[in-house]
């Protein structure tokens, strides 16, 4: 080849290596590896690790619970709001989850403050809504940058730590306020459940409505110190709510609550004003209570933005992020399953 | 130096054009949308799913016209080891873009999730619900990624090889705008 041929080749090569190096790059910026500041769902899982080690096998979060299934019972008046079939009069299944908000699947049921509630309905037109509710009324924090920090601050072994998180994060406190005052009780089925996050219901005309909604216990809340829930022993949620269940079915009415213009729809750590627009759109019936290990609930990731046609996420910004980190922690426990058996076939009770 | 060269038929040409947009795509919002907490991460999933689904579909019609028309030949003096190169590629290239969104598709049926297409357009499952076969695809799906990427790194790498260095017209089988398919004049 003469040599004048052998530069174009050489700055041939030298493109071709460019733009190789350049894909790489644009890649490995796409996925993070050259922003060590991202909030990814890693850093998250990474954060809810408990000093006692992870619960292997298990939900990162809210590892501990039990499942059940039963019925969601529309009472219709929920289709004046959204024209998902679940708010059309009708039974539809439900697949639920009582759980405790902590990342220990052994952790002592009196020790756990804040209780929750997943769910998943589905409708005959093969959709599902699937929910993750929680006992208090609103989020402890504004983003989840904040509960990112929140997180790592209260896993800190620095006692600078948490008081600089509540001094950066002021709503902080008022979850704090509700942890000390708000009352115990000693079943699942007296426990309000929350969705704190705001949806987006969109009616049959088109029309879009701003909402969050609760499970309001049709049992009667019964106050419980806990220094007396802790007597009951480590498992007492469980064990009640199994024997509770399997003498009676339990309800929760379910009332959707709709946002005014101008109230802080992107931001769960605020509740909206009392006299907020109520609609009472059905009935859910816990029927049948199953542990966990072996139950139909163990593998089902209650991921809030499974949503129906009719419903979708608004501007607040914590679907998202839980529907990125849940789904970490569900391919993380899925391959953990050694870590969490199953009961040999055969030897069931 | 002319070679008896033919295109790939127009069709051909336009499939690859189109699905190395959606596949490169598709790599791009993988990784983003894992390594992500933003809003955006629910965007990047409800386009994620769909265009898997779009480029299995379109794949398929694609592995028809390969096997109807077939391709054009290789430059008889190109080297053995480029040759078998470019030919194990390209099988590797095939069983990617098949199982890739075969895989996708069958990992969310293992996890119990709907495959939710558009509003209210879902796929049944392909897979009953299994924790294994979840870890199994999840696997699978996210490791084959990163190897499916570095596949197109390789390609667009002999494409310009072939383009800037050898010169020897393979780049212009798939590169050319001509609707005719044309022999090149023989020397």
């Amino acid at each position: 080849m003469p040599s004048s041929h052998r530069l174009p080749v050489l700055g041939s090569l030298a493109l071709i290596g460019i733009v190789v190096a350049a894909g790489a790059a644009a890649f490995a910026y796409t996925a993070g590896w050259l922003s060590p500041a991202r909030l990814t769902p890693n850093k998250f899982v990474e954060a809810f690790a408990p000093p006692t080690g992870v619960s292997l096998g298990h939900r990162r979060n809210h590892a501990k619970g039990i499942c059940f299934t039963g019925i969601f019972e529309s009472n219709g008046a929920g289709s004046a709001l959204s024209h998902a079939q679940v708010f059309s009069s009708g039974q539809y299944p439900v697949l639920g989850r009582f759980n405790l908000g902590t990342p220990d699947a052994n952790a002592p049921d009196a020790s756990v403050r804040v209780r929750g509630l997943g769910l998943r309905i589905t409708t005959p037109d093969g959709q599902e809504w699937r929910s993750a509710t929680i006992s208090p009324p609103f989020f402890p924090v504004s983003t989840p940058q904040a509960f990112y920090e929140l997180l790592r601050a209260s896993g800190s072994k620095d006692p600078n730590a948490m008081p600089a998180f509540v001094a950066a994060n002021p709503e902080f406190a008022k979850f704090g306020a509700w942890a000390k005052s708000a009352p115990w009780t000693g079943s699942y089925a007296e426990e309000r459940f929350n969705s704190v996050n705001s949806f987006v219901f969109v009616d049959g005309a088109g029309a879009e409505h701003v909402v969050r909604w609760s499970l309001l216990p049709a049992a009667q809340a019964v106050p419980v110190p806990p220094e007396e829930l802790a007597k009951r022993g480590p498992d007492f949620l469980e064990q009640e709510i199994a024997e509770r269940v399997a003498k009676a079915p339990q309800r929760w009415t379910m009332v959707v609550t709709v946002a005014n213009p101008g109230d802080p729809t992107a931001d769960p750590s605020q509740p909206w004003p009392a006299d907020r627009r109520t609609v009472e759109v059905g009935t859910l019936t816990a029927q049948q209570v199953e542990a966990e290990r072996d139950g139909p609930c163990r593998d089902i990731n209650f991921d809030p933005t499974v949503l129906p046609s009719g419903i979708h996420t608004s501007d607040d910004p914590f679907p998202a992020a839980r529907s990125s980190v849940y789904a970490k922690s569900y391919d993380l426990r899925t391959a953990e399953a050694k870590d969490y058996p199953r009961t040999p076939t055969g030897e069931k009770p | 130096m002319m070679r008896h060269l033919k295109h790939f038929t127009p069709w051909q040409r336009v499939l690859h054009w189109l699905m190395a947009a959606c596949i490169i795509a598709m790599l791009f919002i993988g990784v983003g949308m894992v390594s992500s907490v933003r809003p955006v991460y629910l965007t990047l999933v409800s386009i994620h799913k769909p265009l898997g689904i779009a480029i299995l579909v379109l794949v398929l019609i694609r592995l028809v016209l390969r096997l109807r028309y077939g391709a054009p030949a290789l430059p008889a003096d190109l080297p053995a080891p480029m040759k078998l190169a470019a030919e194990g590629s390209h099988y590797a290239l095939y069983a990617l873009m098949i199982a890739m969104p075969l895989i996708g598709w069958g990992m969310l049926s293992a996890g119990a999730y709907p495959v939710v297409l558009f509003g209210g357009w879902h796929l049944p499952p392909i897979l009953p619900q299994s924790d294994a076969l979840h870890a199994l695809l999840w696997d699978a799906h996210f490791y084959l990624a990163f190897a499916f990427f570095a596949l197109i790194l390789l390609h667009v790498a002999a494409a310009l090889f072939h383009a800037l260095v050898r010169r020897d017209g393979v780049f212009q089988t798939m590169a050319s705008a001509a609707i005719h398919d044309e022999m090149a004049p023989a020397e």
